[in-house]
């Protein structure tokens, strides 16, 4: 069946329309809405999305592609960002990565066979003071050593909550995007 | 000089669990500075506060997203005479390598980032205002999109804000991974719902930004340090810190040092005090070697100042005793930046360093113009060739034309963000570079793993 927005996405999508003065300016937020919804963003849901702003499915692909951090039909149900610039670099970003490879038995850019894991080399992930660094999805885990690694991965593995999360605040109950705010702020304008 | 008795503003309360919920904000005394600016009327000409925007001129607040601006000054240049709708693009993108504050000010203080935000828009006249968030920020996005909630729900954004009459909507938006949105002219496009291509200046975004409209674009640190301007008022606030160079900075220290992190202080601080006094020195014992002072396209400082010479012809030997500020580091010829240092002890090999830093470089050039695209993946090509011992006699006279030949030449500042740190490293560290070339290994044991 073709990509639609369900109830909330909807919801959320009308609500941000009213937020920008055009309708292109939608397009980066209503992509987040899509891999909120299906978990990644595809064709048919970029089609859809080009339907909705009247865009062209070619300049919605054009965009999609600059940007990196758009989940992929291709990424795994946890995709593994390793930051390795300079300042992780120096505090060995290489070891963490190195770990990742063992653990999850994967090389960079590979995603495992039962599509569990996709390991990606990320660029500054701007939390260069709690160095080295990597994202799981949403959740940032800092001041990494290999031993972390192995819980992380171990705990993942066995569908559990990984240990060694950042101190921030926690996504309890998941993303809810702009959610909050069209409930606070229904009429938008 | 450190200075002892001072109390963090941005970052008080930073790192306390749960501090960040309006009501806590409001304990501290939040939202008063908005009030009162709120209940200042605009000039029905120009509907603006031009007395507010000499208060922040008169403050000395500079940019902290690593121009350093005075932010007055740039207020000042908005086309107050269009009839177009304003804007207001907060800066939130963070990507600069070494670069880590915004992260914190979001998180553990995400209301004074909003009555910032008031403050701003009530004095150029903006309606509407956007937060570009960095899109690997998922937890802080979510984080500011509750905190905005809650503004919502409490009638501090929305319509007839403190009984002012006027409307105010804040809608945090999201990046998607793209080092390039950090430039203003690249996050207009990309808040556009475009590929995030930077445009050519002039005009500058306060004539014509997004939608071609009048814009302000600033940085998260710049729009928080408002309130604590207007509670002190403009004169007490210059005061803080060296002459010309007011306010807290944060620096965030990363790389070779005991306590990384990120510290709020007055500009007084020496890099030497802020490296062994603040962070605890130096890690394993060793010396420090290298220092990146405001994040990782800024020239790299050579600690003991061998082997090149200041603007003026005289030998620098004493970079490490060098004050933190705007003005001491350019005369330097480097740049605070955003006031990120990134710390190298002398264990650490300067072509792998550079070579990281010309990856990541290239990795993120948007493609737009020409001799970015090329000029940076030469750079990677020649300074990965040397890396892996291949490195021929006359590469590096080729690596600092090439870099030299890329500055100023491009719609953005990209191109001599990877043209400076190439030019600092090969000329001050020259002798390592030699070395590597002639001997096709480092004269480091172990040089950085990419």
């Amino acid at each position: 069946m073709a990509f639609q927005f369900n109830d909330e996405m909807k919801k959320q999508f009308e609500w941000l329309k009213q937020r920008y003065p055009t309708r292109q300016a939608v397009l980066l937020p209503a992509l987040r809405l899509v891999e909120a919804q299906q978990g990644f963003v595809d064709e048919p849901s970029m089609e859809y999305v080009a339907r909705e702003l009247d865009l062209a499915p070619a300049f919605v692909n054009g965009v999609f592609t600059f940007y990196s951090h758009y989940r992929r039909k291709s990424d795994g149900e946890h995709v593994v960002w390793v930051c390795h610039t300079l300042p992780c670099a120096l505090r060995g970003a290489c070891k963490i990565l190195e770990a990742f490879q063992e653990h999850l038995k994967l090389g960079v850019g590979e995603t495992s066979a039962d599509g569990k894991f996709t390991l990606k080399k990320a660029e500054c992930l701007g939390s260069c003071t709690t160095h080295p660094v990597a994202q799981i999805n949403e959740d940032y885990f800092e001041n990494l050593t290999p031993e972390k690694v192995r819980d992380i991965v171990l705990a993942l593995k066995n569908g559990e909550k990984p240990p060694h999360l950042s101190n921030g605040p926690s996504l309890e109950g998941g993303m809810k995007h702009w959610g909050p705010l069209a409930d606070a702020y229904p009429e938008g304008k | 000089m450190i200075v002892k008795d001072f109390k963090p503003v941005l970052f008080d309360g930073a790192y306390v669990k749960g501090g960040w919920t309006l009501e806590n904000y409001e304990k501290k005394g939040g939202y008063q500075a908005a009030r009162k600016v709120l209940a200042m009327p605009r000039d029905p000409a120009t509907n603006n506060i031009p007395a507010m925007i000499e208060e922040v001129k008169k403050s000395n607040l500079r940019g902290r997203g690593g121009a350093g601006f005075p932010t007055g000054m740039k207020w000042s240049f908005v086309d107050y005479k269009s009839k177009k709708n304003r804007y207001l693009a907060v800066n939130c993108d963070e990507s600069e390598p070494g670069t880590c504050k915004d992260r914190v000010v979001v998180t553990y203080n995400p209301h004074m980032l909003i009555e910032g935000i008031l403050i701003c828009m009530h004095t150029c006249g903006i309606e509407n205002g956007y937060v570009y968030i960095r899109g690997e920020f998922c937890v802080e996005f979510q984080h500011l999109v509750n905190a905005m909630a809650e503004a919502y729900k409490a009638g501090y954004l929305g319509k007839n804000v403190f009984g002012s009459g006027h409307t105010f909507h804040v809608t945090p938006h999201r990046g998607a991974g793209a080092y390039i949105c950090g430039e203003e002219t690249g996050l207009l496009s990309s808040l556009e719902g475009d590929r995030g291509y930077p445009k050519v200046k002039p005009p500058f975004p306060a004539v014509e930004g997004a939608w071609r409209s009048p814009t302000v674009v600033n940085n998260v640190q710049t729009l928080s340090s408002l309130p604590g301007i207007v509670n002190m008022g403009a004169e007490a606030w210059s005061k803080i810190g060296p002459e010309r160079n007011s306010g807290s900075m944060v620096y965030c220290v990363s790389g070779h040092v005991n306590k990384p992190g990120l510290y709020e202080m007055p500009m007084h601080v020496t890099l030497k005090e802020l490296i062994e006094e603040v962070c605890g020195g130096i890690s394993d014992g060793l010396k420090a070697k290298a220092i990146i002072p405001g994040g990782s396209s800024m020239p790299v400082l050579r600690v003991d100042g061998k082997g090149y010479k200041a603007s003026n012809g005289k030998d620098l030997t004493d970079d490490y005793n060098i004050r933190m500020d705007y003005d001491t580091l350019k005369n330097a010829n480097t740049l605070l930046g955003s006031a990120a240092v990134i710390v190298m002890h002398e264990k650490t090999c300067m072509v792998s360093a550079l070579y990281n830093l010309v990856r990541f470089y290239h990795h993120e050039s948007c493609g737009q113009c020409t001799p970015c695209r090329e000029g940076s993946g030469w750079l990677e090509k020649l300074v990965g060739r040397i890396y892996r011992g291949k490195g021929k006699p006359g590469d590096l006279e080729t690596l600092l034309s090439v870099a030299g030949q890329m500055s100023g030449t491009t719609i953005c500042l990209l191109a001599d963000s990877v043209a400076m740190p190439v030019g600092a490293f090969v000329t001050k560290f020259r002798e390592e570079f030699e070395h590597y070339v002639q001997h096709g290994k480092s004269m480091i044991a172990d040089p950085i793993k990419l």
